[in-house]
């Protein structure tokens, strides 16, 4: 079947998707966008993590023929700018480079969406707040502190940049 | 395969009709799992997610009608103040990402003896609505319409419209029992609904028999027992009483997350700590007592 909808700000076209396969599946496989990490397949690790109409959901769970018309953004999207000199990281991805919570780096990407999406909610999470959030990504490297002290770090950081 | 994407309410019915065998699909946290682990590869999916009917909810003569795809993150925060016994119960499904997503409705259609919309639902007298397009309406209680393991009441043809509940008339409680605060299927749980008009206790025990059910001893022991006219202490005899009665009510299974025992025993202790707050909550409520929950 065909799949109409926009990515990263971009309307797209897919064709030939298989009807029972996942958004993740064919953001990966057919439109060239590895950002998103499958691990698990089963909604466990939140490493497939993308906004969807600007609600996080883990891609693996969402069928590919359910995003028709709709806006999906991905970890690629975070970012402005185009690749090179004049991209800019978005502070949450600065944040997670900085505090040193990225190890393999397989569960970064959904972290960062969650991350971002919570600090958009709730501009100055407390410590519950935060763990509450990220409940749902697994991270087999780095023990989670890491991970807290780029969130938060990342939440002073957008605060300063309000004011 | 086929995707099937009605736009309203009366084109889904007709394609439930029409493929009966096509799966509805709304969240897709049941759904897409099977999906990637080929448990079954249905001949069809049917995407709710467009039929904008089933997000919203209304009141409807003071009843609260709640569409079948109003995910847990809304119902949290729009009806919890309405609903406080299912909206703890939404805040332990899995995680935020799954409670953006995953609804009662597809709770219903999964029917897991373990989901945990289920307790509250039955506990507060819910009814589910379900249409075809040929028979129309149907109004099932929540209690009839759980009628196995992972089975439930609908036809082939029906789709699940919504949800009926009153607001909370009074004080309601959830609890379960699993190994960490998230992502986590209960070993079992159990919800409680006081309602000081009709002097009736409501219950819900879920994942401790094949269908999510009341413990109908219980209820009677307990509505008779508790002094509703003063909102006097409760004893800690009628307390144990309604607990015993909660655990005899279950019929529990030995399995990988819990053996019977350990379920009739946790219940036994939910079903006395829920009673405890939630009758803590009931007295707290009489102005000027200045009894609340800390009382407990
Ligand atoms: C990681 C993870 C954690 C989870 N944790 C929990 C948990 O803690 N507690 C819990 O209770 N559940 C849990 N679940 C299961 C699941 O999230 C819930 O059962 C959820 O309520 C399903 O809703 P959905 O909209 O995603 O359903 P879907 O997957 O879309 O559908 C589920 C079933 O219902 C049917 N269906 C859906 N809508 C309708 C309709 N309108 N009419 C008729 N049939 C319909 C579908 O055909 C399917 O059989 C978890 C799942 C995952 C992946
Ligand atoms: S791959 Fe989607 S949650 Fe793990
Ligand atoms: S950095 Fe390796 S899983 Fe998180």
């Amino acid at each position: 079947m065909r799949v109409n909808f926009t990515v990263n700000g971009s309307k797209e076209t897919v064709d030939d998707v298989w009807e029972g396969e996942s958004l993740l599946y064919m953001l990966r496989e057919r439109m060239g966008l590895p950002g998103s990490k499958n691990a698990c397949e089963q909604g466990e690790c939140g490493s497939c993590t993308v906004y969807l109409d600007g609600v996080p959901a883990c891609s693996c769970l969402v069928a590919a023929g359910q995003v028709e018309g709709r806006e999906v953004r991905t970890v690629e999207g975070l970012a402005t700018g185009s690749t090179g000199s004049d991209q800019e990281l978005d502070p949450v991805q600065e944040a997670f480079v900085e505090a040193g919570a990225v190890q393999c780096g397989f569960c970064t990407p959904g972290l960062i969406v969650q991350s971002h999406d919570l600090i958009n909610r709730v501009p100055d999470p407390s410590d519950a707040e935060i763990r509450e959030a990220l409940a749902g990504n697994l991270c087999r490297c780095t023990g989670y502190e890491k991970i807290l002290d780029a969130v938060r770090l990342a939440a002073s950081r957008k605060a300063a940049a309000a004011k | 395969m086929d995707f099937l994407r009605p736009l309203t309410w009366e084109d889904a019915l007709a394609a439930k009709a029409e493929h009966p065998d096509a799966v509805p699909i709304q969240g897709g946290t049941d759904v897409m799992v099977e999906m990637n682990f080929d448990v079954h590869r249905p001949p069809a999916l049917l995407d709710l997610n467009p039929v904008r009917e089933l997000t919203e909810w209304d009141g409807v003569d003071g009843r609260l009608r709640i569409g079948a795809g109003v995910p847990y993150v809304r119902l949290i925060e729009e009806l919890g103040d309405r609903l406080p016994g299912l909206a703890q119960a939404s805040r332990t499904v899995g995680s935020p990402q799954i409670r953006n997503r995953g609804t009662v409705g597809g709770n219903l259609g999964a029917a897991s003896p373990a989901g945990d919309s289920h307790p509250p639902l039955v506990a507060g007298d819910a009814v589910i609505e379900v249409e075809s397009a040929a028979r129309g309406t149907r109004m099932i209680p929540a209690t009839e319409f759980y009628t196995g393991v992972k089975r439930n009441a609908l036809e082939p043809d029906e789709l699940i419209r919504a949800f009926w509940t009153d607001p909370a008339p009074g004080p309601q409680y959830f609890s379960k029992i699993g190994t960490r605060n998230a992502m986590v299927i209960a070993v079992c749980s159990f919800a409680i609904a006081l309602n000081p008009e009709t002097r009736r206790v409501g219950t819900g025990v879920g994942s401790a028999a094949p269908t999510p059910r009341r413990a109908t001893a219980a209820e009677d022991f307990l509505s008779a027992e508790l002094d509703w006219e003063n909102r006097g202490p409760l004893s800690v005899s009628a307390a144990q009483r309604f607990a015993e009665l909660v655990k005899e009510a279950a019929s529990p299974i030995d399995d990988v997350r819990g053996t019977a025992d350990y379920r009739k025993h946790a219940l036994s202790v939910m079903a006395r700590r829920t009673l405890t707050w939630a009758w803590n909550d009931y007295r707290g409520a009489v102005p000027g007592t200045g009894e609340g929950k800390e009382a407990s």
